[in-house]
């Protein structure tokens, strides 16, 4: 039932994500953030069991810092990616993590890049992406719809078409999103989606 | 094969033994044996799967203008026995932080215990009280350590820090939410309906604990997994004080109270010639 999923503009990333926090029936929250802010330039939206999801976010938050610490330099978006991809693999035939994530980062050299994570360890450098139920609705509408150089006014309408489509078909259809932006001035919440207030 | 119990370690090593030339120090960490089966996976399965049903319970807290607000049943069944009327599901972790009791009686006893004891390691160590942020991670983190080896516990973590009220909902399969408002266990979703439809964050303490009473009670009615004793706890910024213990039956006829039926026919004797 989570819906998690990103695109690449001109200049920027995007990435939408829904805000439940459900147990089996029973919605416990509606406005639970799960796009992580990684680093100044780089958001990660992440779905999956409740306790891995926060716990290898977090994980990764405070290495990725640490690298940072160390080195005096941030690591790129690649690179955070690699890593990633790298500490699931490892886990993946001892203790798997199930988590699956959408990494969109900026950087100075290369701009906007976005990358899917999944549960076992594939990584994908894609222009977009999306995991969850709502995928099924978010990816043909992308494709559909999507054009490389969109602007950010072009890539929220296209987000607020797959928000609507899965809000409509969807069985049991999240009640609230989040869309967090990237570019060149940072990572940020760019807006939420609402039908409740919590 | 061995368990590892480095989450209950204390930071002092417990013996000395080891130490020598070879040894840097460390003692192990304390296990015990595992139980010699031929299928240690279908052991482990069906211990999972004894325990999982037993969230048989209803718990609340939410925040409010005057803190938090927590309030549980007091009723264990096994399957369709019921064991107890009157457990206690609020535990006093410290004087101002409470945990809630849905799962497991026994992990949610000894790890809010061993919750306690962190939290004044803590207090005693940094010359200042664990913030209710800080004390619900330190049980996520030993939770999620534990995961798929069969612990359940559903538990909320309310308490007053510096930051004011605060409520944390933790659980056994390592999901840790933070929230205004949480009900846990099997009679919850009868809990939420009457919880969300009065709440209002600008309530007096005693409209709160006739808001969390009215919840239990709703839940133990058609719950059957729920019942006892519906207690109601404060948490303030001087600490938790218990408000009332009320017996959900006796709370029933309080508020529908019996109205004498209208009789329109009274039966007569028969009249033998």
């Amino acid at each position: 039932m989570e819906c998690v999923f990103g695109m690449v503009g001109k200049g920027f990333a995007l990435v939408v994500a829904d805000t439940s926090a459900v147990n089996s029936i029973l919605v416990h929250k509606s406005n639970e953030d799960k796009i992580m802010v990684l680093d100044s330039h780089k958001l990660m939206g992440a779905s999956g069991e409740a306790g891995d999801r926060a716990q290898f976010t977090e994980y990764v938050q405070k290495n990725v810092a640490l690298y940072q610490y160390r080195n005096g330099i941030p690591l790129t978006t690649k690179a955070a990616a690699n890593f990633m991809r790298g500490e699931l693999a490892t886990a993946l035939r001892k203790n798997p993590y199930m988590v699956n994530i959408v990494l969109a980062g900026h950087d100075k050299e290369t701009g906007p890049s976005l990358y899917f994570i999944d549960y076992i360890a594939t990584l994908h450098k894609v222009d977009k992406a999306a995991f969850g139920y709502g995928s099924y609705f978010a990816l043909s509408m992308m494709d559909r719809h999507y054009h490389p150089n969109m602007t950010v006014d072009e890539a929220v309408k296209l987000a607020d078409q797959c928000i609507e489509e899965i809000r409509s078909r969807l069985v049991v259809a999240p009640q609230n999103f989040v869309i967090k932006i990237v570019d060149k001035d940072g990572a940020r919440e760019h807006s939420w989606r609402r039908t409740t207030k919590d | 094969m061995k368990l590892d119990f480095s989450g209950l370690e204390s930071s002092a090593p417990l013996y000395g033994g080891n130490n020598g030339l070879l040894c840097d120090g460390f003692s192990d960490a304390p296990s015990f044996d595992l139980p010699v089966t031929s299928d240690f996976d279908g052991f482990q399965k069906n211990s999972i799967q004894m325990v999982k049903p037993a969230k048989g319970t209803t718990t609340l807290a939410f925040i409010f203008k005057e803190g938090v607000m927590v309030a549980a049943d007091s009723r264990a069944s096994m399957g369709g026995y019921i064991s107890s009327q009157s457990v206690k599901k609020i535990i006093e972790i410290n004087p101002y932080m409470l945990g809630t009791m849905a799962g497991g009686a026994a992990d949610c006893q000894f790890w809010h215990r061993n919750l306690g004891i962190k939290c004044r390691l803590h207090e005693l160590a940094n010359k200042r009280r664990i913030s209710v942020t800080g004390a619900s991670k330190l049980l996520a983190n030993i939770l999620y350590s534990y995961r798929g080896m069969g612990l359940s516990v559903g538990t909320m973590i309310a308490g007053w820090d510096e930051k004011g009220p605060g409520l944390y909902y933790v659980d056994s399969e390592g999901g840790r939410l933070k929230g205004t408002k949480f009900s846990v266990g099997s009679g919850s979703p009868y809990a939420y309906g009457v919880l969300d439809s009065g709440y209002k964050y600008d309530m007096t303490i005693d409209e709160a604990a006739e808001l969390a009473r009215r919840a239990i009670y709703h839940a133990t009615f058609r719950d059957g997994a729920s019942g006892g004793v519906a207690s109601v706890y404060h948490v303030g910024p001087t600490g938790w004080t218990k408000l009332s213990g009320d017996d959900v039956g006796e709370l029933h006829y309080s508020y529908y109270p019996v109205e004498p039926a209208i009789v329109e026919q009274e039966m007569t004797e028969a009249i033998v010639a």
